[in-house]
């Protein structure tokens, strides 16, 4: 699945921020954009905001997902976002996926997160999302 | 678009993000990127290039992170450049390198990128060493580049390096897989990793053996195999000494000279290639070379401008 207009692969860094005890749904979805044509940078369990925004910075990723179980979402994912702005990074798309209470959902969008993906999102449904509204570049 | 001096600039100046995003200019054959490639040249301070290979699974990210902690206690700065396959299918790939590094993630002074290999038209080994040149200009030194030992293209990438080790690890098979053509050949030295698994002894005697006796090297002595247990560190100060000294000996103009003719052939075929993608005429040119009308060779020097 190759998309015409544009010179370069969309490329993601998938991100487990906390204390998550497993990262199937990481996996699954690593899985499921390299199938749709994106490369996807896979850092495993356990990372800080830190180790998360310098990951992003050095790979210059297009998109950061990040997928949390923990319920530790309200702390850390906006501590990421504050983190890629503060060093420049405005251009980049960060989005997150994983148990978050829809309550939270509204109040993660207004500190900077694009968009929250549920359980039972189909990884289309994701791709889709992401060829949209990652930045483009030559 | 970004202004491609304005992050050589800033790459020289150490800054991180112009080094990451004059890296992503390279991968991509950004419009106007080669203008500053002089520059990003004479900008080098002659790191040490140190290509790690082996099969999948050998511990070469493992190694990779193990090599850098023990170069960090020595107080160089490590540029890494971790290369992962991409799909001939869908153009996606997983680069899960970084998994093994963690122990980094919080250094500044080690610069993890991963590229994929893209496809064949995609230029992998002058894009690799030109996200080397990039890194050196940054100041990094030694730099790594790991890829997976297992196409022609990874090889070549290899014999890019100053210093190539490859990895294996026991059970590999039997003898025979030591004298075959490849990546034994491209090695300067060998790390026979997982050095605690029963059978390592052994893998390393009869690797030792073989490239001594009936394979091996055509020119030059046999390279050096050594042990290692990169989970727990073991082995790994006697490595980086290892390829310390391979550097102090290999370090000379023939080298040097040999390294630029496999420089200058990678950028000739990249060029080459994409010139002739490029062409309006590639896509009937194929046809025709499908169907029989054309011989490979003849569309090759048609889509080359070589026209008899």
């Amino acid at each position: 699945m190759t998309d015409d207009d544009r010179t370069a692969p969309i490329r993601v860094l998938i991100a487990k921020p906390g204390l998550d005890g497993h990262d199937r749904g990481a996996k699954v979805l690593a899985r499921g954009l390299r199938d749709e044509g994106f490369e996807v940078i896979y850092t495993g369990l356990r990372q800080t905001p830190e180790m998360i925004a310098d990951a992003a910075e050095q790979e210059d990723v297009d998109v950061i997902g990040m997928s949390i179980l923990s319920g530790a979402h309200m702390t850390l994912l906006p501590r990421v976002v504050e983190l890629c702005r503060g060093r420049g990074m405005d251009d980049v798309l960060i989005a997150a996926g994983g148990i978050i209470p829809d309550a939270d959902v509204a109040k993660l969008k207004a500190a900077g997160i694009a968009e929250v993906f549920g359980p039972g999102t189909r990884i289309g449904q994701i791709a889709g999302y992401l060829r949209e509204h990652a930045r483009r570049r030559a | 678009m970004a202004d491609h001096r304005e992050l050589l600039r800033g790459t020289l100046a150490g800054e991180r993000r112009a080094l990451a995003r004059l890296l992503t200019a390279i991968e991509n054959d950004a419009p106007g990127i080669r203008e500053v490639l002089p520059d990003l040249f004479s900008a080098g301070h002659g790191a040490h290039l140190v290509g790690i290979t082996g099969p999948p699974g050998s511990g070469k990210s493992t190694l990779v992170s193990a090599l850098t902690s023990e170069w960090r206690r020595r107080g160089r700065r490590v540029g890494i450049v971790a290369v992962d396959p991409s799909s001939p299918y869908t153009g996606g790939s997983i680069m899960g390198d970084r998994i093994r590094m963690m122990d980094h993630a919080a250094d500044r002074d080690v610069f993890v990128r991963s590229m994929a290999a893209r496809g064949e038209l995609g230029g992998l080994a002058s894009a690799t060493w030109l996200a080397v040149a990039a890194l050196d200009a940054a100041g990094y030194d030694p730099i790594l580049i790991e890829t997976v030992g297992a196409g022609q293209s990874e090889i070549e990438i290899a014999r890019l390096a100053e210093t190539t080790v490859v990895v294996e690890v026991p059970e590999m098979g039997d003898e025979v897989q030591a004298i075959k053509a490849g990546l034994l050949e491209v090695a300067d030295l060998i790390v026979v990793n997982k050095g605690d698994r029963p059978g390592a002894e052994l893998a390393a005697r009869q690797l030792r053996a073989m490239l001594s006796s009936a394979g091996g090297r055509v020119v030059g002595s046999p390279p050096p195999v050594l042990m290692a247990t990169a989970t727990v560190g073991e082995g790994i100060a006697a490595l980086s000494e290892a390829i310390d000294a391979h550097r102090a000996q290999a370090r000379s103009p023939e080298q040097a000279r040999e390294r630029a003719r496999h420089q200058v052939r990678a950028a000739l075929s990249d060029l080459g290639s994409r010139h002739a993608a490029a062409d309006p005429r590639w896509e009937a040119t194929l046809d025709a070379v499908a169907e029989r009308r054309l011989d490979p060779i003849s569309a090759a020097e048609r889509l080359l401008g070589y026209e008899r």
